[in-house]
């Protein structure tokens, strides 16, 4: 029986159910902004008790990513991201828990061969690009700054 | 053409041999699931007391082993050969875990589709009177599949609903020689035998261009139907002949494609056919999605559950087909669609006359 690829693919298609998008932006917008509320309510916090406006977002920082690892740790961060999609991936708690976990799980492999090779396997393209785009808009701005802009 | 060998793929065997004993040892998951009861041993620790995933795993093929072996009252040399594999690169967790049981070893890999591997070589072996005993098993672990195929088990991501969870467990089961026609030597081996294997199809590479590793059963779905067709030409049957057609793990999408497609080749299995996958998990109170996959999904569930009906008479015949995705790491971060196997093995009750 011959099949043909490419109907066979279209019909692969019609018949996988895929997650509903509008649920998943409305979960996402909910789990996201749940998350910079505890970072702005952190912020004012550390405000309150008396630090600069740059060492308050620093301390916001590190909470939120000490906070985002501890989970991570505890298993509860993957239950956030199942139910939050992008709203728990993108925030600086999902970067957190993009490095622990293999931090945790290569730790079997060795200290070096294990965590030190592993660590960024998955966030390490966020960081080359990172470091890559600032590059590139430093060099644009260079550019423009030399032409008189 | 040798006389057992039928059509392009199958075989029928002259003498089949039997399955005297099988054991199934899998995770806690899978001990929660509809099929817990039919389990040998459910273990609630996943690290089944090692220090990593890929120890667990071998250690489940380890407690298999040494349950089937218990089970078939044979002693440790009458196993001559021991056929096993999983999904680990390198097969490492048969590697490890055979290594305390001293069979003379034969590691294979067909992916998801191992244990049908594993059973037809095995009983070929068997009834080429190349040895009396052996032993067929397949095992994976949820995790070290996890790890191995996808991301860190604590890393957060969302499954989409067409994929599988990796079962955590090892089916194995001990094939021994069957009783030669008007022999009685046998006899009491075959009133103890759990099943006997008649015939052998073995699946041949079906690669429909699917890529998403991610709905697996839509990969392995055209190779399934590709194993089942080969069978019912080769042997001159259609679907009627058998009781049961019960595929590894196409889980939900891949069920409806085989059943819809085999439809349109005018076989209607509906009512016959079983997908272990879909039979491991409940998948809406587990959260399974489409269903179970790995090596030990299809090989304990066999063994929980179809060998004891087969042994009781409850099905005639079945056709078992253990179906596998063959893509790796690799193949998939260059770009390779996913070729799929599927490998029948036809099983009859060991009771009543030949």
């Amino acid at each position: 029986m011959e099949i043909d690829k490419k109907e066979y693919g279209e019909y692969v298609k019609k018949v996988t159910p895929v997650h509903s998008t509008a649920r998943n932006i409305l979960r996402a917008f909910v789990t996201g902004g749940a998350i910079c509320l505890i970072g702005q309510a952190l912020t004012e916090l550390f405000l309150f008790l008396g630090a600069e406006k740059e060492a308050a977002s620093a301390w916001t920082t590190l909470s939120l990513i000490g906070g985002s690892v501890l989970l991570t740790g505890l298993n509860l961060y993957p239950r956030l991201v199942k139910f939050g999609g992008a709203g728990a991936l993108v925030p600086i708690t999902g970067f957190a828990n993009s490095v622990v976990a293999p931090a945790i799980e290569y730790r079997a492999e060795g200290h070096v061969f294990g965590i030190g090779c592993k660590i960024f396997t998955i966030a390490g393209p966020v960081i080359l690009f990172g470091i890559f785009s600032s590059w590139l808009l430093g060099l644009i701005s260079w550019a423009g700054g030399a032409m008189g802009f | 053409m040798g006389k057992k060998q039928k059509g392009k793929a199958s075989v029928l065997f002259e003498c089949p041999p039997l399955i005297t004993a099988a054991a199934s040892v899998v995770g806690k998951k899978e001990g929660e699931g509809p099929l817990g009861r039919y389990f040998d041993q459910i273990e609630a620790d996943s690290m089944l007391g090692k220090k990593t995933w890929e120890e667990a795993e071998s250690e489940l093929q380890t407690r298999a082993a040494r349950l089937a072996l218990a089970k078939s009252g044979l002693s440790r040399e009458e196993i001559r050969y021991y056929f096993g594999g999983d999904l680990l690169a390198q097969l490492i967790a048969t590697s490890f875990g055979a290594v305390n049981l001293e069979f003379p070893l034969f590691g294979i890999y067909g992916a998801c589709s191992t244990m049908g591997e594993a059973m037809g070589l095995g009983a070929m072996v068997v009834e080429g009177g190349f040895a009396d005993h052996i032993m067929a098993a397949a095992s994976s672990h949820f995790a070290s599949a996890e790890k191995q195929f996808r991301f860190p088990l604590e890393y957060g991501n969302q499954r989409p609903y067409s994929a599988t969870w990796t079962v955590t467990g090892c089916g194995t089961v001990v094939i021994s020689k069957g009783r030669e026609n008007g022999a009685q030597e046998n006899a009491g081996q075959e009133n103890r035998a759990m099943a006997k294997i008649t015939g052998v199809t073995t699946g041949k590479i079906v690669d429909m261009d699917q890529k998403d590793s991610m709905n697996m059963g839509a990969a392995m779905a055209m190779a399934a139907l590709d194993t089942i067709l080969a069978n019912f030409r080769d042997l001159g049957v259609d679907e009627t002949w058998y009781d049961r057609i019960i595929t590894g793990d196409l889980g939900q999408i891949g069920r409806r494609l085989l059943v819809d497609y085999l439809l349109q080749a005018g076989h209607d299995i509906r009512k016959r056919h079983l997908d272990c996958g879909i039979e491991i998990y409940d998948s809406e109170a587990q959260d399974t999605h489409a269903g179970g996959s790995g090596c030990g999904c299809s090989a304990s569930v066999l063994c929980g559950s179809i060998l004891p009906k087969l042994k009781s008479g409850e099905w005639k015949r079945v056709l078992f087909l253990p179906t596998g995705a063959l893509l790796s790491t690799v193949s998939f971060n260059e770009g390779k669609s996913i070729p799929g196997i599927a490998h029948g093995v036809i099983l009859e009750t060991p009771k009543g006359a030949r």
